[in-house]
Formats: C-alpha cells, sequence, structure tokens
C-alpha cells in the first residue's frame, strides 16, 4: 500500500513515519510537503509529530491552513483514511476533523514516557488488527495532550463508540494516576463518526521494533495493512460496546 | 554618531592598556569605533580562548579515527560505514543564571548548529547541569528554568535528549552551569568546513534577521566585568527553535548539494566572529556590505550589525554563480538567503556600510595575533591541606546501614532524575535504545547495525579536593559508563568550566585539570576531538569548584549487544569486578550522612582500569553479561539498589567479605568497579577473563527475591525504595 506523509515546518517525527512505512512495512513511502496540493494517490495520509509552524499561536492552528489540508479534507471527506499522530492529532482537531482539542498538560510540563493505552474499539481501520481491552505501551511525548470537550460532545463521542484509547494502568484499569497529562475521560485517541479518521497522541512510529521502543505501534499500521486488504467495503466489524472508565 | 576612540573607550570594551596598544601597532592606527568593537570580542577569553591556549595545545588531538580535530565548529570522528560522528559539548552558564529558560535554550541552539554545520544531522542531545543546593531559594527557580528551557528547544527541534547529568552543589548556588552537548551524523567525506577560498565567491547571509540583542554576549559574559556591574549583562538572546529547525533542514538540503565552499554558524560576536574566523582559517579575506544585512530593527548601526548575537543564523561561502540556487533552497524552507559580502585576496576583513568603509582588520590580526596568556598558577596549599585531612577514626559509622542506604537513595545527588529527563523528548528520531537513566545512553546508528554509547560525567567533589585527580577520574567515568554499556570508547569532548583564570589558584585549578584530562586520555589512548572552556564562573570573588565536564562517545560493533544496568533473570549471579579498598575521601556518603567534604578523592590506576575495561568489553562480545553498571557516587550499596530500580525490577541478594569499615565497604567510591550480572553457568567463563587480565571476581550473590538484602546488613523491601529513590526531585521541585 502506499503511505503518504506530511511534512509541516516544523514537523519532526515524518521521517520515522516515513521510515516505519518503508523499512519496517515494506510498503511504499511518500513524502508529500505542506505546500503540495496533491496527495499523490495514498492509501493512508499520516500527519506527523513534531511542532508544526513552531506551535505558535496554538498547536495545529497554523498547520490546518496549509495548501495540503485542502486534499487531506477531500480525502477524509471520501472516506480514505487520516491517522493524526501527537501534533497531527492537534492538526485535526484544529481543522475539524476531529472532535475536541488538545490542551496544556495539567502539569503545565511536558511529558516523555512510556504508557500504557487500552484499547476501546476494534472497529477502526486503525484497531482492526487489535482486540477491544488489548493493551499497548507506547511512548508519549507531549506538552499540549491534554485531551477537552464540553460534556455534550463527550457524551456523544463515547455513546458513538469514537473514544477509541484510553490510558490506563498496567492492568487496564482507567485511573487518574494513568492519566499523564488530565485528559477527559483518560482519552488518549479518538476517531470521526465515520472511523476514517483517527488522532491519538501516543506515537506508534516509535514502537515498532523490538530493539528500540517495542512493537505495540506496529499493530496500528499492520491494521491499516490488513484493512484495506480485505476491502473497505466489507472490513468494518460490527462496533462492539465497552464500559466506559 | 561613533564615539572617539580612546584608551579609556577600549578600557570600557574590556581591552586592557597592553591589548590596547597591541591593536594600534598592528593597524598603525587608531581603530574605528566598530573596529573597536570588533577587536573586543575576537579577543575575549570566549572567542580567542587567551588564557587557555597555551595549556589546551597540551591535550592529545590525534588518533586513528579522528577525522576533525579542535579548531572547527566540532569534532569528527569515524564510526564505520563511511559515517562520521561530529559532536562537541559547549557551555551557556551565565546566560542561563541571568535568564534561565532562554539561556539554556540558546545554549542547545547553539551547540545544534555548530553540529549542522559540519554537514551532520544531530541525532543525539546530552545535558551536564550543575545547580546549588536543592536548599537554597533559588535553586528551584533555577533548575525548572534550565529543565525546561533545554526541553523547549530540543523538543521543537526534534533531537532527543538521551541523557546527561544533573548535581547539586553549594558551590554552584551563584554560577550554575549548564553545558550541552550534541552529536550528528555525517557522511565521513562530506565533512564541511569554514574555511573561507575562491576569490570572488559570494558570503551568504542566511536564518533570522538581525536585531540588537546580545551584544557584547561575548567580551561581557567570559570576563570579570559580570561580576562588577550587573548593568552591563546584556540581553541574553531569545531562542527560536522552529527557526532553527527549518535552517536546519535547509542547510542539510543545500549540503547535498555541491554549492557550499564553506560555513559557519554566527555564535558568540555574529557576524564579526562568523565572517573573521573563515577568512582567518583559510587565508582569506572578507569584504561585507552591512546595509544588505537582514534586519529587524531600524536605524541598527554598523557597530550593532557587526557584534549582534541574534540566534539562527548562519554565514556561509558559496560557489560564484550558485546565488540563485541556494536561495532557492531557502526559499523552499520560508528563509531568507541574502548576499552580503564577497571572499577576497588580501586577507583583510573590511566591513562597508552606507558608502563608507567602517571596518578593515587584517583577518589574522583578529585570530592568530590574538592575545596568549600564560597566567601564573600557584596551589592553594593550605587550603586543600585542611580540605584534604581526613581523619577515618573519628568518623563514627552508624548503627543501621539500611536508613543510610536510604537516605543516600533519597539524597539529591543520587536520587532519580526522572522528573528532568521526563520533560525531554528522548524518542524522537526513532533510535534511541539506551534511554536516560543507565549509565550511558545508547543510540543505533541508522542504517547500520552500530550503536554509539554516550555518556556525560564530572564529579565536582572529587575536583574540589584535587583538581587533577578529580579531573582524571571525570575522564575514566566517562569512558568506564561507555563500556558498561558494551561499548569500546573512542573520543570525548571537553567543558572546561572555572573561576577567574586572573587569579592564581584558579589557573593552578586549570592547570592541574588539564594534565589530567591527558594523563586519562594518555593512558586510556583518547583523543580529545572538540570542546569549550568557560571562565569567570565566580560571584562576589568566591569561585565555582573547579569543573571538567568530560563528554565520551563509544562504538558498540553490534548495537544488539548493548547491556544495561538491571538486574535481567532470577537466578542470575551477582558479581563485582574490581577491588574496593577502604576509600571515603570525598564520597557522596561522608557528605550526606555526615556533612563532611573532605579527604582524597578514590585513587585509580590506570592500567588496572584499561585491564577492566578489557574483561568487560570481551565478555559483552561474547554475551556473557545480562547487566553491567559502573560503580559510582553511594558506593557498592547504591549501585546494587539501581540494578533493582530498572527493567523488570527485580531483587538482590548479596554477602560481602569483610575486612574493612563496613561503611567504606557498602558506600566507599573505590575506582575500576563494575557490577555484573551473568548466567550462573558463565561465571567459569567470566573467571577466566578475569584471571588473564588480573581483575579481581568476586561473587556477591544472586538475583532474587524483592528485596534489596546485603549481608546481614541491609533488607530493604525493593518497592518502597524505588519510591522514595524516585520521588524526590518531584517532591522538592513541585
Amino acid at each position: 500500500m502506499r503511505w503518504g506523509v506530511v511534512t509541516f515546518p516544523g514537523s519532526n517525527d515524518d521521517r520515522d513515519v516515513l521510515r516505519v512505512a518503508e523499512r519496517v512495512l515494506g510498503d511504499e513511502a511518500v513524502p508529500l510537503w505542506h505546500k503540495d496540493t496533491d496527495l499523490r494517490g495514498v492509501d493512508c495520509v499520516v500527519l506527523p509529530g513534531g511542532f508544526a509552524y513552531g506551535d505558535y499561536l496554538r498547536c495545529g492552528a497554523l498547520a490546518r491552513f496549509s495548501p495540503i489540508m485542502e486534499a487531506v479534507r477531500a480525502h477524509a471527506a471520501a472516506g480514505g483514511l487520516v491517522l493524526g499522530t501527537c501534533n497531527g492529532f492537534q492538526i485535526l482537531c484544529e481543522a475539524g476533523l476531529l472532535p475536541g482539542a488538545l490542551v496544556r498538560n495539567r502539569s503545565l510540563r511536558f511529558v516523555c514516557d512510556v504508557v500504557t493505552v487500552r484499547v476501546e474499539r476494534a472497529d477502526t481501520p486503525f484497531t482492526y488488527g487489535c482486540r477491544v481491552g488489548d493493551l499497548l505501551a507506547l511512548p508519549i511525548k507531549h506538552g499540549e495532550g491534554c485531551w477537552v470537550a464540553d460534556e455534550a460532545t463527550l457524551a456523544a463521542l463515547e455513546a458513538a463508540g469514537q473514544v477509541v484509547f484510553r490510558y490506563t494502568d498496567r492492568a487496564g484499569r482507567a485511573v487518574a494516576e494513568a492519566n499523564p497529562n488530565g485528559s477527559m475521560a483518560n482519552i488518549a485517541g479518538v476517531c470521526n463518526s465515520e472511523r476514517n479518521v483517527l488522532g491519538l497522541m501516543p506515537h506508534p512510529e516509535h514502537a515498532v521494533e523490538r530493539l528500540v521502543g517495542g512493537e505495540d505501534g506496529l499493530r496500528l499500521f499492520r491494521s491499516v495493512q490488513a484493512w484495506l486488504g480485505r476491502g473497505a467495503a466489507g472490513g468494518r466489524r460490527e462496533p462492539t460496546v465497552v464500559p466506559g472508565p | 554618531m561613533a564615539a572617539e576612540v580612546t584608551a579609556a573607550l577600549a578600557a570600557e570594551h574590556g581591552l586592557t592598556a597592553e591589548e590596547y596598544g597591541k591593536v594600534l601597532a598592528l593597524l598603525g592606527r587608531a581603530p574605528t569605533f566598530e573596529e573597536l568593537g570588533v577587536f573586543a570580542v575576537m579577543w575575549s577569553e570566549h572567542c580567542s580562548y587567551k588564557s587557555s591556549r597555551a595549556l589546551l595545545r597540551h591535550l592529545p588531538t590525534k588518533g586513528a579515527a579522528v577525522l576533525q580535530g579542535p579548531g572547527e565548529n566540532a569534532g569528527a570522528v569515524d564510526i564505520g560505514d563511511g559515517l562520521a560522528a561530529v559532536f562537541k559539548i559547549e557551555s551557556h552558564n551565565h546566560p542561563s543564571y541571568v535568564e534561565p529558560f532562554q539561556g539554556a535554550a540558546t545554549g542547545v541552539g547553539g551547540i545544534l548548529r555548530d553540529v549542522f554545520t559540519m554537514g551532520a544531522r544531530p541525532v543525539a542531545i546530552l545535558d551536564a547541569l550543575r545547580f546549588g543546593s536543592l536548599d537554597h531559594p533559588r535553586t528551584p527557580y533555577l533548575v525548572k528554568g534550565v529543565v525546561a528551557g533545554i526541553g523547549h528547544y530540543g523538543n521543537c527541534i526534534g533531537v532527543p535528549t538521551v541523557g546527561g547529568d544533573v548535581y547539586f552543589d553549594a558551590g554552584y548556588d551563584h554560577n550554575i552551569l549548564v553545558n550541552a552537548f550534541t552529536l550528528g551524523i555525517a557522511p565521513r567525506d562530506r565533512l564541511f568546513h569554514a574555511r573561507a577560498a575562491g576569490v570572488g565567491n559570494p558570503v551568504i547571509y542566511v536564518g533570522s534577521r538581525t536585531g540588537r540583542d546580545g551584544i557584547h554576549g561575548a567580551s561581557l559574559l567570559a570576563s570579570a566585568a559580570l561580576d562588577a556591574s550587573e548593568e552591563k549583562r546584556p540581553a541574553v538572546q531569545v531562542g527560536d527553535p522552529f527557526t532553527e529547525k527549518l535552517l536546519l533542514e535547509a542547510c542539510l538540503e543545500l549540503m547535498r548539494t555541491d554549492h557550499v565552499v564553506a560555513i559557519q554558524d554566527m555564535g558568540a560576536a555574529g557576524l564579526t566572529s562568523s565572517a573573521v574566523e573563515m577568512a582567518g582559517r583559510g587565508g582569506a579575506g572578507i569584504v561585507l556590505d552591512l546595509d544588505a544585512v537582514p534586519v529587524r530593527e531600524e536605524d541598527m548601526t554598523p557597530y550593532e550589525l557587526l557584534l549582534s548575537e541574534s540566534q539562527e543564523r548562519m554565514l556561509l561561502v558559496a560557489r560564484a554563480g550558485s546565488e540563485d540556487a541556494v536561495a532557492a533552497i531557502f526559499r523552499r524552507w520560508d528563509l531568507q538567503a541574502v548576499v552580503v559580502g564577497r571572499v577576497t585576496d588580501d586577507g583583510i576583513f573590511r566591513a562597508r556600510w552606507r558608502g563608507r568603509e567602517v571596518c578593515a582588520i587584517p583577518a589574522a590580526a583578529l585570530t592568530d595575533a590574538a592575545p596568549v596568556y600564560r597566567r601564573p598558577g600557584e596551589e592553594p596549599v593550605a587550603r586543600l591541606e585542611e580540605a584534604q585531612r581526613l581523619e577515618l577514626a573519628a568518623v563514627r559509622e552508624p548503627s543501621d546501614a539500611g536508613q543510610v542506604l536510604l537516605a543516600l537513595l533519597e539524597s539529591p545527588n543520587c536520587c532519580s532524575r526522572e522528573w528532568v529527563y521526563r520533560q525531554y523528548d528522548q524518542l524522537v528520531g526513532g533510535n534511541t535504545v539506551v534511554r536516560p537513566g543507565g549509565d550511558a545512553a545508547v543510540i543505533r546508528v541508522e542504517g547500520t547495525r552500530r550503536g554509539l554509547a554516550l555518556s556525560v560525567d564530572g564529579n565536582s567533589r572529587y575536583t574540589r579536593l584535587d583538581p587533577y585527580l578529580g579531573a582524571v577520574l571525570a575522564v575514566v567515568e566517562a569512558a568506564r559508563n561507555c563500556v558498561a554499556a558494551g561499548a569500546r570508547p573512542l573520543a570525548l569532548s571537553d567543558c572546561l568550566n572555572y573561576g577567574n583564570p586572573e587569579k592564581p589558584d584558579v589557573m593552578w585549578e586549570f592547570q592541574q585539570g588539564i594534565a589530567g584530562i591527558r594523563d586519562a586520555c594518555l593512558a586510556l589512548g583518547l583523543p580529545v576531538v572538540s570542546g569549550n572552556v568557560s571562565f569567570y564562573n565566580e560571584t562576589e570573588g568566591r569561585s565555582i569548584p573547579p569543573t571538567p565536564m568530560i563528554a565520551m562517545v563509544g562504538l558498540l560493533d553490534d548495537v544488539e549487544c548493548h547491556v544495561t544496568p538491571w538486574w535481567k533473570a532470577e537466578g542470575d549471579a551477582v558479581v563485582l569486578l574490581g577491588r574496593t579498598r577502604e576509600e571515603l575521601g570525598g564520597s557522596e556518603y561522608l557528605a550526606v550522612v555526615h556533612g563532611l567534604v573532605r579527604g582524597t578523592p578514590p585513587w585509580i590506576d590506570l592500567e588496572a582500569e584499561k585491564r577492566l575495561h578489557r574483561v568487560v568489553l570481551e565478555a559483552v562480545g561474547e554475551r556473557l553479561l545480562r547487566s553491567a553498571h559502573d560503580v559510582a557516587e553511594g558506593g557498592l550499596a547504591v549501585a546494587l539498589a539501581e540494578g533493582c530500580f530498572g527493567g523488570p525490577r527485580l531483587g538482590v541478594r548479596v554477602t560481602l567479605e569483610r575486612g574493612m569499615r563496613t561503611d567504606a565497604l557498602l558506600f566507599g567510591e573505590s575506582q575500576s568497579r563494575m557490577l555484573v550480572s551473568v548466567r550462573r553457568r558463565h561465571l567459569g567463563r567470566l573467571r577466566d577473563l578475569c584471571r588473564r587480565e588480573d581483575v579481581p571476581l568476586a561473587v556477591l550473590g544472586e538475583v532474587r527475591g524483592a528485596g534489596i538484602v546485603i549481608a546481614d546488613l541491609i533488607d530493604l523491601p525493593l518497592e518502597t525504595a524505588r519510591e522514595r529513590w524516585r520521588r524526590v526531585l518531584e517532591r522538592r521541585l513541585g
């Protein structure tokens, strides 16, 4: 398959995602420049981590106006896959492609650590190869990763099964101590209502090799491969209802 | 507007009467106001190394792997597979005390530029930090600001901070140290230099616009003047990591082409030093058109344009005719590239402004002819004799060794540094194999099987008590930390932080430090490939403890073979390599438990150290070692506990052969020791290696249970001890 990775001015993890696609997955990796207006036929667009436009004004607030974002929007509207990690998640929220917003960590400090996230939904292309309740060890590294929304939005998301990942302790309990940034309901990642756009604060691309960070992140990339492989039309599973935190 | 240049004005610029006389002689006339400013910065301690240059020549800088020694923006060593590791450590002490966040941030920005200027993509940052006592009211503010500033810059530009060290000592209450290290990787045949060449070639300015920030930072910060006059403190520059990220990517893209002849970052003394140094190294001249310099403030004077230290700027010499191609690359990254001058053949650094020449100085007068001082050093005999006196008989042994171990684990200098490194992106780039918290960080060299181990060390308690031995031990410990990770030490970069070199006792400390580094390097076969000297770290006449900081780079041929300090499996044998002597001088134990900073640092036999390295590296190569950990501050007991705190978090149960004071046995800091764990069946082979190299080996016990059990002396539950060790900085700093 073809992975497209957007480089905004200030993107940092773009090189990492390209390497995962090419060297680890053995797929085609297509670098996309923020000034481009064409996605060059990629199957899945990744908005990588980093500090697009220096995070000036607000994380993602300027990047959403990059020319490439029109193409990303059209791709998403047509059912194409879009994955945003960290800064990419922030950009997707700013662009209105995902609900909620990401604000300063409650500690007011940047945090880099390996956290446990629980898979809440296996009916997205990005978690297709997981089971609900699976625990993944994934790195985080952000200063603005606290996901917030108004109560009604949160309730609607929970009801529609759009919460895809939650921070938990190693036993899989979504407790306050396991929440690294103060996100509402321990939310680590959400998808849109059509389930083809996913944003998450953890970095799956930094957990794809045993030697460096473990392999749990690989499951997201493999899920996308498998989901596309079996065809988008027949690939969707019935949503599985799981209790909230 | 230009003031009349007089001897008094020269003195205000920090030039001595003698130095000003030399300026007059070199020029054969009085300097213009602009020229005076140029001489003042170029002859400053910071730019000219005038007090240290003569001594730095004693350091060994050659070796089979050395591709670039001191004298360029950074050093470079061959790491195989056609690649070079490019690295350097540099101080940003004074600005970080004045404004901790921006001071530390721009320190990181500066060292990153030094490395990518050489054509290397930065892949790792280390930071060696020294703060005053945690009880000093200003310390928490400084720590928080410095750590946030380092994180801000490193995280944003996308280079992982993989290690470093932090110590607290009242000797730094008014002069903190922020030493930043960066390592980059470049193709070994594509290293770029800062040597101007090619008459008529364009001199191109790239990056941020020039403002009035940091003028005379270089000449004032590294001088006694800072202390004397608060208001002379220039504004600390403000860093913009986003612009630097664009500059980094644009420069690396440019360096894949053949357009560049020479390139140099604008650091201290800005446009002046970058132009002068490129001209000086290339034996060429440069003429600058100051009206072409992009500015962000109106009505800047030529003096300000020449001396501004605005951040995120580079100066490069391109091939004639490449101007448009260079500009196109920078435009793609939304940066400007402006031709501001030409290379000439007269060896003179000229600057023109509004139709007149404001500066015309032979480049060599500013570089090679800069003053060199052989300042007198004098041993402070009485002070040292007093400090080195230690009556061990009068030091009472505590009755409860378990409580002592907890006290050490909770001491600011032994406790977990997690609060610090959690604020740094340790992972970006996807090559961090061993994250902060071990003896050395390990990174993979992308596209190869190789790895690099990185460690930065310097125990100021040792150097305070014996500036020579302390410097030897800094080199040795940095090397040993690389060895503990399974890497062969290759080369080092040093950052030498001292007080006022015009004082004989400080100069003596500096001389001793150089001698110590030299002797350790010669014994271990290690070259110094880059470094930095920071003098005038003093306030109200009180100097910091002498602090040579050593950043070591080691090579693993197979990164899969790397070793970490943590126990791996129940039942593994726990083995101590090396000899424990009854040594407590300068130890963390004496300081924490008895409030004593006294005695002589532990002795070192450099031959024994080398034999230890051989044993460990050979054992690593044969995959005998499951863990390896240097025994350092807090001694054997702390090292045993630390083995439990990471990885799978397993307990340890050992016995000890007595025969000396129990506190020395448990908490003494004898050198050349390594705590390792091995499978039982590999003990025989390890014994053979030790016998061959004459390294003492003692099987202490095994990995077992959920406690730290040391003979009948200590029995602590692992998780309780770990929590107390982990939470200290969080509790103290919030």
